[in-house]
């Protein structure tokens, strides 16, 4: 080892040295790397330790039950997570999209550097922001809280994060595709339609399951805008409707023992789904190409 | 290549096929200006640019009809620039613009009112490395055009267009009973004569080709070039290569491409094949195809 050293013209003590350094940066990173997957590791534990006792078929089928009795479970925060995320992700995703395919194929360098900066500083803003943001413009001026305001709200959030992703993906599909429609005499907007979008479909489907994933967890803006109920109601306009991070967030600052049960049971589902969401996302996207 | 010439270098020299005497459509060279201006294209003083760089300055050609006219030139010449100025593919690349008069059968396709969308319906290109879409069939991506055109009316009739695109190619043999598999499970001389079918199936009236064989094994070049040559009785196409061999095989028309001082590509030769390869005009032709530089 140090004869080939030497042969460099290395001194064995300088050898030795850059030998050393080498193995503890590198050990330093995994270091760090194994930290935050032991941290991911601790939380989903915890929930999971915590939580899964607490599930039965009663919890995903019943509404909750008075203050203070245990049982029941949060069937209308299920149903009200569904309606916001989805009615959110039927918003929020074509605008994204929209806004990914104006960076990625049709703004100029110029127009595409601001669009991108703003939708980047838009991922940025906190989330219970946007929660205010809409309680100004659609909950006082409708007068109640609503869960069409908390899908604006997650709708809001989407947007930026789907912009970039989409950006990305499409990006990623080779300007060889776009010549050969183009040299065919196919339109611009004919072209990204049915050749671009379609080369990266799972790129984009996988954005929008993020970006799901992302909206379904988000708490701050809900407190503001479909502020939580304990009845069941599928009114999506008229009336506050449960989801399933006001329901953790309020059960686990609640006084009661069968209401912290149920904030870590709720909290192992919204986990489960996102956990689950972001699986497929991989996959799709593992598989694209 | 200075040093070529001090080790007096002798390379092979190229033969151009005694194609004299066979029957060749009408691939008389040169091209009669009155037939390019009827059937095929004229370009008069092409100049293209990328942001201020100036890439092809003043190049004025014949393109004939029913023959194959070859653009070669060393690397970075504007060949590949010059050709994609004659569908109006140029332009697709930020900042890049040209300037000048390309007709088409007697209209300008750089006039007012052209519309580069028609323009590429008329002129068809294939391009250096096969690009079939990945996501269609064999089917499908020679009904592209069509489709994405809507210029189609009827199943049947589009099944028609499809055969008779893979049959001109050369290539229905090959892929009949694969139609509806994906085209990128072809090889890649398939693929770029899926590429050629695809073109052929909008019907247009010049073939471009840039550089289509640069990527394939000499096996599939040959069947390119055959395919290029039987093409030859019914379409004009222009051919960018820098493999000289290929230009004598294939062309009945050869223009020379070399760099200025200030690196903008111009048209220094531009005569029957046989003449550039054997009795060129220029000093620099005959340094090129000799192998001096480029």
């Amino acid at each position: 080892m140090s004869a080939i050293a030497a042969d460099k013209g290395m001194s064995a003590i300088t050898y030795t040295r850059r030998k050393w350094t080498n193995t503890i940066m590198l050990g330093l990173c995994s270091l760090s790397a194994f930290l935050a997957i032991g941290i991911l590791a601790l939380i989903l534990g915890l929930i999971v330790v915590k939580g899964i006792h607490y599930i039965n078929l009663d919890f995903f089928t019943k509404p909750p039950r008075p203050v203070g009795e245990s049982g029941g479970g949060v069937s209308n925060a299920i149903v009200g997570s569904l309606l916001i995320v989805g009615v959110a992700a039927l918003i929020g995703i074509p605008f994204g999209v929209g806004t990914g395919v104006f960076l990625a194929e049709t703004a100029g360098p110029r127009m595409a550097g601001v669009v991108r900066f703003t939708a980047d500083v838009l991922t940025g803003v906190p989330s219970i922001v946007v929660g205010i943001l809409v309680y100004s413009w659609i909950v006082l001026r409708m007068g109640h809280f609503s869960a069409f305001a908390a899908a604006i709200a997650l709708a809001i959030i989407m947007v930026p994060i789907m912009a970039r992703s989409s950006e990305e993906m499409l990006k990623l599909v080779p300007q060889s595709q776009r010549e050969a429609a183009l040299a065919l005499g196919v339109t611009r907007w004919r072209t990204i339609l049915s050749i671009v979008i379609p080369a990266a479909r799972r790129g984009l489907i996988t954005g929008g399951l993020l970006a799901i994933a992302r909206a379904a967890g988000e708490t701050a803006p809900l407190l503001f805008t479909s502020l939580g109920n304990l009845f069941p109601t599928v009114d999506f306009f008229g009336k506050p409707m449960a989801a399933l991070p006001v329901d953790i967030y309020q059960y686990a600052t609640g006084p009661y023992q069968s209401q912290h049960e149920q904030a870590f049971a709720a909290a192992f589902v919204l986990v489960a789904v996102v956990f689950f969401i972001s699986l497929v996302s991989r996959l799709l996207l593992s598989r694209q190409g | 290549m200075a040093m070529m010439t001090e080790f007096e270098f002798k390379p092979p020299a190229i033969e151009v096929p005694d194609n004299t005497n066979e029957p060749q459509g009408a691939g008389a060279c040169p091209v009669s200006e009155s037939e390019a201006w009827e059937e095929g294209m004229v370009i008069r003083n092409l100049s293209a640019w990328y942001g201020s760089f100036q890439a092809i300055r003043d190049v004025n050609l014949l393109v004939g009809p029913r023959r194959v006219t070859a653009v070669i030139g060393p690397s970075g010449c504007g060949k590949s620039t010059l050709i994609r100025c004659l569908n109006r593919m140029h332009e697709v690349t930020p900042r890049a613009r040209a300037s000048g008069h390309v007709y088409l059968r007697s209209t300008d396709i750089y006039g007012n009112g052209a519309d580069p969308v028609l323009v590429r319906r008329r002129v068809g290109m294939v391009f250096q490395k096969p690009n079939p879409f990945p996501t269609m069939s064999v089917f499908d991506n020679v009904a592209a055009g069509l489709r994405l055109n809507s210029l189609f009316s009827r199943r049947n009739h589009l099944a028609d267009i499809v055969e008779q695109g893979l049959r001109r190619a050369a290539l229905w043999d090959e892929v009949k009973d694969k139609l509806n598999r994906p085209a990128t499970e072809l090889s890649g001389g398939q693929q770029q004569r899926l590429c050629i079918a695809r073109a052929l199936a909008i019907e247009p009236e010049v073939i471009l080709m840039d550089e289509p064989c640069s990527a394939l094994d000499p096996v599939s070049t040959l069947k390119i070039e055959d395919l290029m040559h039987d093409l030859s009785t019914t379409y004009a196409i222009v051919i960018v290569t820098h493999n000289m061999q290929q230009a004598a095989r294939v062309a009945d028309c050869t223009a020379v491409m070399m760099m200025a001082e200030d690196r903008a590509g111009e048209m220094i030769e531009f005569s029957a094949t046989s003449e550039v390869f054997t009795n060129p005009k220029d000093k620099r032709t005959e340094d090129y195809i000799t192998g001096r530089f480029g």
